[in-house]
């Protein structure tokens, strides 16, 4: 009976769960979602602490633990600043993680809790499986902390490659399949141990090689791989709820990952092989050696004067913006634009930011009313309409060299047709090529003015002579 | 054929199909235990499959300008792997056992609330505005 029931419970919550995602297919109903899931939650927590035999003293620890974590991480989320998120993001993946291995040490070490067998005699079905859950999770774990560094600046965002690279990955992997078969033969404590080594050191090295501006795959995967380690885990201890929440989180993290692998038309393969930018960026180096093309330079307040008398203007933001913490003075530009009548919208690349949806996230913390931000394929008729393109912090997502030049590192990329605007304003430090190590034909064109400088002082110039 | 052979060819008959059916028992008997660890698998396997398609048409109707309060979600729902670590901590009966289940029911409980919170912050921004 009571078994009955907590198998109900974990129905009603995975059903929450969907319905959690569903919510997400609009802003409007998105809050419902997540208070759904929020619901889902609490019912499969209060479900498992119902179970017949939960003890005394276990009662205690588990209660302790969720006050102590739950009390960490409601501070982390509250004091978060909106540029940090995919940090946030990629160190809760690394916690899901850890979660993983230690769950599979727990049932290893006592299978009687989950009736797969006693210490020492587990049955062999539920060894792959834990093994499974075990090195998914000590992956994610390790990959997700390399993540975290590098999108944190604890270490270079830059592809740290090194020869055999690759040839080093594939022994560790086959040598992880030999572990693994062993383990199952064997039941062994030290083998199991050994697996959770092996896969932390093959996150780490699969993860190093991956530069800065691919890490909204790497973000995405690994949130995919945290859903796996899940459902690995459910199927070791034989819970449905785990593994029905384990394989839509999969599923979510994977598409996230193809859309954003399309977004730079590049196959998952060559995302997760690494080291792309540190060879292009060479030779663009080498190339930048000759006689410099000449590029309009422009200041803050021929761009207010244009800008004012536009008729439509389309904003393009970038990761530059979100590292200037640009997003509030840039709406501040927008809102006086619009009261001299000018017809304002954003414009969205898929892999624009550090992890899937950042821009939108970041333009909305400003106050940007969402309707007035669109995705490439919505917006990019409108460019020929435009007057001017401002274009903020953003640089390879805009290069036309991706539409013509077969010979570029981009080539085949969809763009924001930008260049078909009448005047382009380009904000930008310097003449420095983007994360592609490609410099952008778009500097030189005639309709183009640079703007050079930080992205949130320049913008900030330009509210001023607009204010005049 | 006179009734006695029919009769004697009757009785060997039925004795063939009396050991067949004694045989098949016995093979009946030994793959049981195979296949009552099969079937639960089998079960496993195909919620696990359904539940792959669910979430595959549920996450590309999701809006992009959603992508990441959805990771924010998938995140914290990841974390019901606080069942298995609650389970592991209550019912389990050795140190080793409720040690890791403390620190997996902890760590999952950052995730929770921290991943549901931030969420909710960032969909509270995705209001209409003026």
């Amino acid at each position: 009976m009571a078994h009955t029931l907590s198998s109900l419970a974990y129905l009603v919550a995975s059903v929450l769960f969907i319905l959690a995602l569903r919510g997400l297919s609009h802003p409007e109903t998105s809050r419902r979602g997540n208070l759904y899931g929020m619901i889902g939650m609490a019912i499969a927590i209060v479900a498992t602490l119902a179970h017949p035999g939960m003890g005394g003293g276990g009662l205690g620890l588990i209660l302790a633990g969720i006050v102590i974590g739950g009390g960490i991480g409601t501070v982390l989320a509250q004091r978060i600043q909106m540029t940090a998120l995919p940090q946030l993001v990629a160190a809760f993946h690394s916690l899901v993680g850890l979660a993983a291995v230690f769950v599979a040490a727990a049932a290893f070490y006592n299978p009687e809790s989950f009736g797969i067998g006693t210490p020492g005699h587990i049955h062999a079905g539920s060894l792959v499986e834990m093994s499974l859950g075990l090195a998914i999770g000590a992956i994610t774990f390790s990959g997700s902390l390399i993540a975290f560094a590098k999108l944190q600046a604890l270490m270079s965002g830059a592809p740290i490659t090194f020869k055999g690279q690759h040839f080093l990955n594939l022994g560790l992997g086959v040598l992880l399949l030999v572990l693994v078969i062993a383990f199952v033969a064997t039941g062994n404590g030290l083998l199991f141990w050994l697996i959770a080594l092996l896969a932390l050191v093959l996150g780490f090295l699969l993860i190093i090689p991956i530069g800065g501006a691919d890490m909204p795959v790497v973000v995405s995967m690994l949130n995919s791989y945290s859903g796996w380690a899940a459902a690995g885990i459910g199927f070791t201890v034989g819970n449905l709820l785990l593994i029905v929440t384990g394989a839509l989180v999969g599923a979510s993290g994977a598409i996230l990952s193809y859309i954003m692998c399309k977004g730079m038309n590049r196959s998952i393969v060559n995302v997760l092989l690494g080291g792309f930018g540190a060879e292009a960026g060479s030779t663009a180096a080498s190339g930048s050696g000759g006689p410099a093309r000449p590029v309009k330079a422009g200041s803050p307040e021929d761009a207010a004067y244009l800008m004012k008398n536009a008729g439509k203007i389309i904003i393009v933001p970038g990761y530059g913006m979100a590292v200037a913490q640009a997003q509030q003075v840039l709406r501040e530009m927008a809102d006086l634009l619009k009261k001299e009548g000018v017809d304002i919208s954003y414009a969205i690349h898929p892999v624009a930011g550090r992890m899937p949806g950042h821009m939108n996230v970041l333009l909305a913390e400003a106050n940007v009313p969402y309707d007035e931000v669109h995705e490439l394929e919505e917006i990019n008729p409108e460019f020929a309409e435009a007057d001017v393109a401002y274009v903020i912090g953003a640089n390879d997502v805009t290069n036309p060299a991706a539409k013509t030049d077969k010979s570029s590192a981009i080539y085949g990329m969809p763009i924001l047709d930008v260049e078909r605007a009448k005047t382009v304003f380009f904000v930008k430090r310097g003449m420095a090529s983007g994360y592609a190590g490609v410099e952008n034909e778009l500097f030189f064109r005639d309709n183009t003015m640079m703007l050079f400088g930080d992205a949130k002082k320049i913008t900030q110039q330009i509210v001023q002579a607009l204010q005049k | 054929m006179n009734p006695t052979d029919l009769a004697n060819q009757a009785t060997a008959t039925a004795e063939r199909a009396l050991a067949l059916a004694a045989q098949a028992r016995q093979m009946a008997e030994a793959v049981a235990p195979a296949a009552q660890a099969a079937e639960p698998f089998l079960l496993l396997l195909t919620i696990f499959l359904l539940a792959c398609f669910v979430g595959y048409y549920v996450v590309w109707n999701v809006t992009p300008a959603l992508h990441s309060p959805l990771m924010g979600v998938t995140n914290a729902i990841s974390s019901v792997i606080v069942v298995g670590a609650i389970l592991a901590t209550g019912l389990g009966d050795s140190w080793a056992a409720k040690f890791f289940g403390f620190l997996a029911v902890t760590l999952a409980s950052v995730n929770i609330f921290g991943g549901f919170m931030v969420t909710r912050r960032m969909l509270a921004m995705f209001k209409k505005k003026g």
